[in-house]
């Protein structure tokens, strides 16, 4: 077996290197850390149980607001109907690996269209406790063999804008010592921290930043939902050529929560709006222009700042388009950070060193900027950046699978003895012990 | 600091919402305070135009500001960013992990002190654009096959119009996106002034001379140029060039879409050239144009179009070829290279056909059989059209879509054979005579000449044009004018001018008289 396989690598090898030597390489293959595992399958790797929850946690938020679907968190409903017709999936829950619970926690949205997790905490607790009542699998391990997907802004800190008891004189002088609530979000979440309930389970989540309280250990980073058909509709030819050196459109400023800035972005849109306004290589501005996907794909750097968090769904879009991305956001997680190696694709700069990102960009020596561009042409590359429905191999909810998978086999102190518990039940503000 | 205690204690107290009723008393206070301290800052800022409460929170928490970091101008409706004021908010904040960089709060926004482009990071920036263009058009230009040299075979010789299709052969060249190299073959033996222009290309040269000198009639030039071809073919052959081997004739004119068209050919390829023939007489032209439409009934492969190259048939295949019509010109073209007559083209141009180098090297490995072994070719044998190097002439790629597209196009305009032109173009030694040159009715003192060596001679009638001969040459074209039978036109060809000639520019032929001058158009 390794005879063969040294041998087939030493032919893939040679095979490379005789069409690199032609010097008109088009793609690379893509390795990161835990190896080449883009293209892995992971059927037969895994089982996962789904659980059969009542439609009130699921299909019935869905009913009431079908605009869940195409927002940037539908990678929950999404996932849920892959996981409902994937190989992986097993009906007998005593031999999974993995148990799911179809929750929509972010499925409760304003008129505008931004999602409230307002009762998302009690919803999941709510629903804990009925999966921890009906079937005898999340008390054997207190969840460590469970996951969920929780795609919103921070997470599985689920934060609310207003504090229920504040009273009308409380939220004035709030409002006129800090600016306004809304800014408070960041620090409120961190105060609640991951929902204790979840503390043991694997998170499936698009928010990664290192050191955050908000990111556990052993979560899988995934990326923002992008709608896949949408993107492919507004393709480009290949041969048309890159003119734009760096694009990004977007706001600077959050006017509205953050008036006087510096708590949006943590004032790096800001920076990069004042310094490089007057730039003619920096096509950036706030306008919604229609060949937004188009430009993408006539530019060289694509910038992919933090906003209200860390991540955003330009990184999916400038990995579609070929366009690199530039990624400032201090200490984040990059979505399936132990497949894809991030430092050889994008470019990061610490927020800091914005009024330096010309200098930065232009001194990046042009064959650096040719591999990365070589290696963000690789389909498996775009592939695992996507939501397609029907799931397509190596897209993102075979990523997910395969980073479930190299999870196992779980560890012995996964499995707890008869009586003992670790959750504490009660823990958390008082506002989520209510029932929902 | 007191704000930020007060601040402080505020927030402790929010966590525990539910116990707010047992500071009630000093709760009201404290709220009843910050009530009238906000009126009051509510009052000043309507006076003002703008939010005081910021600025006085700025000036008495602000801590100094590192040099390189730049304040914008104060606006009154936004008041100055801070540099860095995270610490109370954060605190504050249960922050689980204590290594965490990235600190939650307001930040500054960081501006640097001269926040405009600068030019060397510009041009660094277009240089990096024009290299992934390159990379983007050597991965996927030309329906992503990739680029193949382009081996341009072109023989020349030194004459007064070389300058003139040479420099437009070469620039054409010079356009093309893929790598170049450039046959040059010249009839009568490599020479200088060939040699200085072909060196301004920044192509690969490879400058082969020829020993035959270029004969003065179309016919036999048309013989030489085969023969000059077929000898840089060999040096294809020989230094085992790898690419598309095209006839670029100094005097034709090629499109873009021509080269991007024959990276596409296999083995051999053909295109539709345009054909221009030309002749100096316009009568001529309208007069053959006549007699076109006399015989526009003729057969179908004739067409009426100058246009020669591939034929094909409904399901793109071809079938035949289109050559020129030349019965039109019959008894009427051009025989001399001086002729006033319309030049007319080979039945088969070599530049409506590009090939395969690879046809012409030796082994014979992955060689189609339907051509003939090139280093057998005997080239006494009289080889017309390069179908001469193939054994199946129906094998022929037709490219441009089949034949619709033309490409590039024939011409052919020649001096006379006497003509003269200084050699390079540049004029060594200087014009001898210099005289004004002016329109206006008045006379005037003719100018000083700038170099020593000018004799003057000044002619005072207004109307007169002006000349600036050599002296040498003065008695040359006398004697040439008296002798010279054929009156085709008026030999001079006068300028007017109506700003001063200087010395050694103008050379136009002029008669001594002043009579012809009224004659003249």
């Amino acid at each position: 077996m390794t005879n063969r396989s040294s041998l087939s690598a030493i032919l893939l090898f040679l095979f490379f290197s005789a069409s690199s030597a032609q010097h008109n390489v088009r793609t690379e293959r893509i390795s990161g850390s835990a190896g080449d595992v883009l293209e892995d399958n992971p059927v037969g790797k895994l089982k996962v149980y789904v659980y059969e929850l009542p439609s009130k946690y699921n299909k019935k938020l869905l009913q009431k607001d079908p605009r869940c679907l195409t927002h940037m968190f539908a990678a929950e409903i999404f996932m849920h109907r892959f996981l409902l017709s994937s190989p992986v999936r097993t009906l007998n829950p005593d031999e999974a690996d993995w148990f799911y619970a179809p929750i929509y926690p972010t499925c409760d949205l304003t008129p505008t269209g931004l999602p409230l997790p307002f009762k998302s905490p009690r919803m999941m607790r709510s629903a804990i406790q009925l999966i921890s009542s009906n079937w005898p699998y999340w008390n054997k391990t207190e969840g460590a063999d469970h996951f969920f997907v929780v795609p919103h802004d921070f997470g599985a800190c689920f934060h609310y804008q207003v504090d229920l008891h504040m009273s009308l004189l409380d939220k004035i002088v709030e409002y006129s010592l800090s600016g306004d609530l809304y800014v408070k979000q960041e620090e409120k979440a961190i105060e609640r921290g991951i929902l204790p309930l979840l503390q043991r389970a694997t998170l499936v989540q698009t928010f990664g930043q290192r050191n955050h309280v908000c990111l556990d250990q052993g979560s899988i980073t995934i990326p923002p939902f992008a709608p896949p058909q949408k993107m492919h509709a507004h393709l480009i030819p290949p041969d048309v050529p890159r003119s734009i050196f760096v694009y990004f459109r977007g706001l600077f400023y959050d006017v509205n929560n953050d008036p006087e800035g510096g708590y949006y972005a943590r004032g790096a849109r800001a920076a990069v709006w004042e310094n490089f306004k007057n730039n003619p290589l920096f096509d950036i501005s706030t306008d919604h222009p229609t060949t937004y996907y188009e430009d993408m794909q006539r530019s060289i750097f694509c910038l992919c700042p933090l906003g209200w968090a860390p991540w955003s769904p330009r990184l999916v879009e400038a990995v579609v388009f070929g366009c690199i991305p530039v990624i400032i956001a201090d200490d984040i997680v990059l979505p399936f950070a132990d497949a894809i190696p991030w430092e050889e694709i994008g470019v990061f700069v610490a927020e800091k060193d914005v009024p330096e990102l010309d200098t930065i960009l232009t001194s990046i020596p042009t064959e650096v900027i040719l591999r990365k561009q070589r290696l963000l042409a690789n389909p498996s590359m775009k592939q695992a950046m996507l939501f397609p429905q029907p799931a397509q191999p190596g897209d993102a909810f075979h990523q997910i699978l395969n980073g479930l998978a190299r999870k196992l086999p779980h560890d012995a102190s996964v499995y707890l003895k008869a009586g003992e518990k670790v959750l504490n039940w009660t823990a958390g503000p008082v506002g989520d012990l209510k029932p929902w | 600091m007191k704000l930020s205690a007060l601040h402080q204690s505020y927030l402790n107290r929010r966590r525990s919402p539910l116990d707010s009723s047992v500071d009630a008393p000093s709760k009201s206070f404290l709220a009843v305070f910050w009530l009238v301290l906000h009126c009051l800052c509510c009052l000043i800022s309507l006076l003002l135009g703008f939010r005081f409460s910021r600025l006085v929170f700025f000036f008495l928490v602000s801590t100094p500001s590192s040099s390189n970091l730049y304040s914008p101008p104060f606006r009154p409706d936004l008041p100055p960013p801070r540099i860095d004021l995270t610490p109370s908010n954060a605190t504050t904040a249960e922050v689980k992990t204590s290594s965490s960089r990235v600190v939650v709060g307001r930040h500054g926004i960081l501006i640097r002190p001269w926040p405009h482009p600068d030019p060397v990071e510009v041009m660094k920036a277009h240089r990096i654009i024009e290299r992934v263009q390159r990379e983007q058009k050597a991965v996927f230009g030309a329906g992503g096959k990739g680029s193949r040299t382009v081996i341009a075979v072109t023989p020349t010789y030194v004459r007064t119009f070389q300058a003139l299709h040479l420099n437009g052969v070469m620039h054409s060249l010079m356009l093309v996106p893929y790598d170049v190299v450039w046959i040059v073959v010249e009839a009568g033996g490599v020479s200088n002034e060939t040699a200085s222009i072909v060196a301004k290309s920044g192509v690969r040269v490879i400058h082969v001379g020829f020993d035959q000198r270029m004969p003065n009639t179309w016919e036999d030039r048309g013989k030489v140029e085969v023969l000059m071809r077929l000898r840089a073919l060999r040096v294809v052959k020989e230094e085992k060039l790898d690419g598309v081997v095209m006839f670029a004739d100094d005097s034709n004119m090629h499109s873009m879409e021509f080269f991007d068209e024959i990276q596409n050919v296999k083995w051999f390829g053909a295109v539709s050239v345009g054909i221009l023939a030309h002749s100096g007489n316009a009568e001529e032209m309208v007069m053959s144009m006549d007699k076109r439409r006399e015989m526009v009934d003729e057969v179908e492969e004739r067409s009426s179009l100058p246009v020669q190259g591939p034929a094909c048939n409904a399901t793109d295949k071809l079938i035949g070829w289109h050559v020129f019509n030349t019965l039109p010109y019959a008894g009427k073209s051009a025989v001399y290279i001086d002729d006033v007559a319309a030049v007319l083209p080979q039945k088969l141009e070599w530049c409506g056909f590009v090939l395969n180098s690879r046809i012409l090297w030796d082994e014979a490995e992955s060689k189609p059989e339907w051509v003939k072994e090139f280093g057998l070719l005997n080239e006494n044998e009289g080889v017309e059209s390069p179908l001469s190097l193939l054994n199946d002439p129906s094998m022929v790629e037709p490219l441009g879509s089949c034949g619709r597209q033309v490409l590039l196009w024939w011409l052919r305009v020649e001096a006379r054979a006497d003509s003269k032109f200084p050699p390079g173009w540049v004029i060594d030694p200087p014009l001898e005579i210099t005289v004004a040159a002016k329109r206006t009715p008045w006379p005037d003192v003719p100018p000083e000449p700038p170099t020593k060596k000018k004799d003057q001679m000044s002619l005072s009638q207004g109307n007169n044009n002006v000349v600036v001969i050599p002296k040498q040459q003065q008695q040359q074209q006398q004697q040439q004018q008296q002798r010279s039978s054929k009156v085709r036109k008026p030999k001079r060809r006068s300028k007017r001018n109506k700003h001063e000639a200087k010395p050694t520019d103008t050379t136009t032929q002029v008669s001594s008289s002043t009579k012809h001058h009224q004659e003249r158009n």
